[in-house]
């Protein structure tokens, strides 16, 4: 197992060969802030907001998916992206319809808790306010399509954790959003097993729990690193 | 000759498709082709198009179990590219080419000219099943600017009394 040494926001880091720079960070304990990337599922680098700088190369790179190299140096926190990042998170807010007054996920909300972080005090862009729907056909949980910031971690969990692949995404561009089954209500679905990670793995409140009001979602990350680590690992 | 016939269909029955439409019967010989790989799903759904007109929710379906895919991903890659459709089309088509070239050339007018006398957007198709209009975004047939396409056939130079005058055709026929 070769061991790599590489320098994180001007800090000597050594990783193994097969982590990435993500997980070089967060083990030296510096904070890259992501968004779809989710502990025990594969990473997609859709969301773009652990891009980080590499010196020698003016393409930003996604820390999530970025492999660790021999005298890589890293720049996590610079101007640059500290500006992208706000931008991001911006025309995440604007796509969508994000109202964290009447949010289930309120107080407990990632897309929420990036806003901060970014100092996001208004968003810049147009709001899009798209026509989505709400499918409450689900005896336990909730979809609310105002809420999904398309991250797909519904539709990893379903396929690597649970394993019958219920969600998937559907359609391209603005129109884009997440299906269970061929777009049926959920409560229809003849593959879901009702078994909850999505619910869990969910950043923002689109996915929920029945009967939960304003600010009573509180997501259990921890129950899909327990179960990831039980079916990858064989340890409890 | 008929005892032949006869005996070539009571062949046929064997090999028949349970549900009796032998358009499944070449899906079938499609997706077997192709060794029921799961890789292949584009091509199995351009096949599926080609022999219904359209890719209706039972269909995906049944594309989704030949091959082992989850219904949703089937559904998923059917919804991205624009040359699925799950909705079916009409009896006539007309796709009026919005390319640099066509566009210069008028193809704006064009095409306002159709959706005003089928009343009906690019996309969509007629109440009454006679046409449906779409929009390409270049056929490559830029010489012959603007072009349209009525039914497969690529016709140049239009004007949007010419148009008009092939939609009458198309229109007035159940009139």
């Amino acid at each position: 197992m070769a061991v790599k040494t590489l320098t994180i926001d001007d800090r000597l880091v050594s990783a193994r060969e097969e982590e990435t720079v993500l997980d070089a960070a967060r083990e030296a304990g510096i904070h890259i802030p992501t968004l779809c990337y989710l502990e025990g599922v594969s990473e997609v680098g859709a969301c773009r907001l652990c891009l980080v700088e590499v010196a020698g190369s003016s393409k930003l790179q996604p820390a999530c998916v970025t492999k660790v190299a021999e005298g890589m140096e890293i720049q996590t926190n610079t101007d640059r992206l500290q500006n992208y990042r706000r931008i991001i998170v911006e025309m995440l807010f604007a796509e969508g319809n994000h109202v964290c007054s009447v949010c289930v996920a309120n107080g407990n909300c990632e897309l929420q808790d990036l806003a901060i972080e970014m100092g996001m005090d208004h968003v810049r862009l147009e709001y899009q306010f798209p026509d989505r729907q709400v499918d409450l056909s689900h005896d336990r949980f909730g979809m609310d399509h105002n809420r999904c910031v398309l991250c797909t971690r519904c539709v990893r969990v379903c396929d690597e954790l649970e394993g019958v692949h219920t969600w998937d995404m559907a359609g391209r561009g603005s129109q884009s959003h997440v299906i269970t089954d061929l777009n049926q209500p959920w409560g229809t679905s003849q593959t879901c097993t009702s078994c909850g990670k999505c619910v869990e793995a969910c950043p923002t409140g689109a996915i929920f729990h029945q009967g939960s009001s304003v600010g009573e979602m509180v997501h259990d990350r921890a129950r899909i690193e327990f179960i990831a680590t039980a079916r990858q690992k064989q340890q409890w | 000759m008929t005892t032949r016939q006869q005996i070539r269909s009571t062949k046929g029955v064997s090999l028949k498709h349970p549900s009796g439409d032998k358009r499944f019967q070449i899906l079938d010989a499609t997706m077997k082709r192709h060794q029921y790989q799961q890789d292949a799903l584009i091509e199995i759904l351009h096949k599926a198009q080609e022999l219904f007109g359209y890719l209706e929710n039972d269909l995906l379906l049944y594309v989704a179990h030949s091959l082992k895919l989850p219904p949703s991903r089937v559904y998923g890659v059917a919804t991205f590219y624009h040359l699925f459709s799950l909705a079916p089309k009409g009896i006539h088509r007309c796709v009026v080419c919005t390319g640099t070239a066509c566009y210069v050339k008028g193809a704006a007018a064009l095409l306002a000219a159709v959706e005003q006398s089928a009343q009906i957007h690019a996309g969509e198709t007629t109440a009454d099943n006679q046409l449906s209009l779409s929009i390409a975004r270049c056929l490559g047939a830029c010489g012959i600017a603007p072009a349209v396409v009525f039914d497969g056939t690529v016709c140049g130079h239009q004007t949007p009394e010419l148009v008009g005058d092939r939609l009458k055709e198309y229109l007035g026929k159940e009139q």
